[in-house]
């Protein structure tokens, strides 16, 4: 795995824990709830490497 | 709303989203695991591995097998390679039928039934392609994995803006620096799929391999199609191949020549990095062309679709074609007689390198028979003799 993948994967992880953090403290909207889970979604599978 | 109707909507949501990413990454993850097994056939004699030339691909995706099947004598050496193009599977067909058949009675036979590996276990979904396809025979339906034209980029990623082949440094298109015919002759230190090409190149010249055959597929509205395309080392074989396919099995193959300023193809490569005749097979596949119906399973395997039939009406295609499609069978047959007649012809012309091979169908038989019919059942052979693609 080359360097710029490795720096890829480490900025996927980064921005999924920011989600899911927004996501465990959203508490008014729902909208930003779904919104943010969806936004989650290819990016824990770029770090389980399916797609 | 209170603090425990919000954390029983969170895990709810979250839930859903889990369930959303399941249903696409479970088909995924399954294809790219997918192992597809092969009965290697009473010509076999070993198998190599692609990394025993060179060794940093081993472990990877893009290692793959090549079967070697040895003659009893000694005499010229082929290679025939299949799946350099995943989405194009008349070659992988006739790949495993070569390998779980023929009996070579003369010189020495190299198979790569998937030659891109990591193609094969990569998909395109946003043209709906079906991850897999089957083919009847007497003993149930085989499943063989659909794979994409590129490599996939788990295995090779970033994409540059623009690929600069090597080592001509001539400009292609990004999405070519995964795509097993633009790298040759590739380098042992370069990307990946160039380091695969290098491999295959490594084979070539250390085995001394007399003939190169890369069989693919093309679109029936792409003017290079239904042909053999060949350098000029390979072309006096290349015409009385396609004047004998045509004379004595009654289907058209013509001669397109390898152009000398298009670099990183098989065709023009292996000619010029090796001392081997290179020749690509391109049968129809109306599948890949873009004004058809759905890509489904059924499309890819008997090629019938109204709207291409439309366009041939039209005179826009650069084949025959008519309401009875373009099968599987018939492509798988045109790659089966096309390359024995190359290694007939290669043998007529060089007796002292003659490649000689039995129990392998021709155009007529897969037509008449279908494919099936020479597709051996794994659960009846001998488990430590399988292989798995």
């Amino acid at each position: 795995m080359g360097v710029i993948t490795i720096f890829y994967y480490l900025l996927c992880l980064y921005l999924a824990v920011i989600l899911a953090w927004n996501f465990v403290r959203e508490r008014k909207s729902v909208n930003d709830m779904i919104l943010t889970l969806l936004v989650l979604v290819p990016l824990v599978l770029r770090l389980l490497r399916i797609k | 709303m209170t603090d425990r109707r919000i954390g029983a909507l969170k895990i709810a949501l979250a839930a859903a989203a889990a369930a959303i990413a399941a249903l696409g990454a479970v088909p995924l993850y399954r294809h790219r695991h997918d192992r597809v097994p092969i009965v290697p056939g009473p010509g076999v004699t070993s198998v190599l591995r692609l990394s025993d030339y060179v060794p940093s691909l081993k472990g990877s995706m893009a290692d793959t097998d090549v079967f070697v099947l040895a003659g009893a004598k000694p005499g010229g050496k082929a290679l025939i390679m299949a799946n350099t193009h995943a989405n194009e599977p008349a070659g992988l067909l006739t790949a495993f039928l070569l390998v779980e058949n023929a009996v070579v009675e003369e010189g020495t036979l190299y198979v790569i039934p998937t030659f891109n590996a990591s193609a094969g276990r990569n998909t395109k979904p946003g043209d709906g392609y079906p991850l897999y396809f089957s083919i009847p025979t007497s003993w149930g339906a085989k499943r063989f994995r659909l794979g994409n034209r590129d490599a996939s980029p788990l295995e090779q990623w970033p994409d540059p803006d623009v690929y600069i082949h090597y080592p001509e440094r001539q400009m292609l298109s990004y999405l070519d620096v995964r795509n097993t015919n633009r790298t040759w002759p590739g380098r042992p230190d370069g990307p990946l799929m160039e380091r695969v090409t290098y491999a295959a190149m490594e084979l070539l010249r250390r085995e001394k391999i007399d003939v190169a055959i890369d069989m693919h597929g093309a679109e029936t509205m792409f003017p290079v199609t239904n042909c053999i395309v060949a350098p000029t080392k390979s072309s006096k074989i290349a015409t009385l191949v396609s004047m004998t396919v045509k004379a004595m099995e009654g289907f058209d193959n013509h001669v397109e020549p390898s152009p000398g300023n298009f670099r990183g193809l098989s065709h023009r490569e292996i000619g010029d990095f090796a001392d081997t005749m290179p020749f690509l097979l391109e049968a129809p596949i109306p599948f890949l062309d873009q004004p058809t119906g759905p890509k489904t399973e059924k499309l890819l395997l008997d090629g019938r679709d109204p709207f291409l039939l439309g366009l041939a009406r039209a005179h826009k295609l650069f084949v025959p074609y008519d309401a009875a499609g373009w099968p599987m069978d018939k492509r798988v047959g045109q790659h089966c007689s096309v390359s024995l007649e190359i290694l007939r012809q290669f043998t007529k012309k060089y007796p002292e390198k003659a490649i000689r091979l039995s129990a392998v169908p021709r155009y007529a038989e897969l037509v008449a028979n279908g494919t099936g019919r020479y597709l051996h059942d794994p659960a009846q052979a001998d488990p430590k003799a399988l292989r798995y693609e």
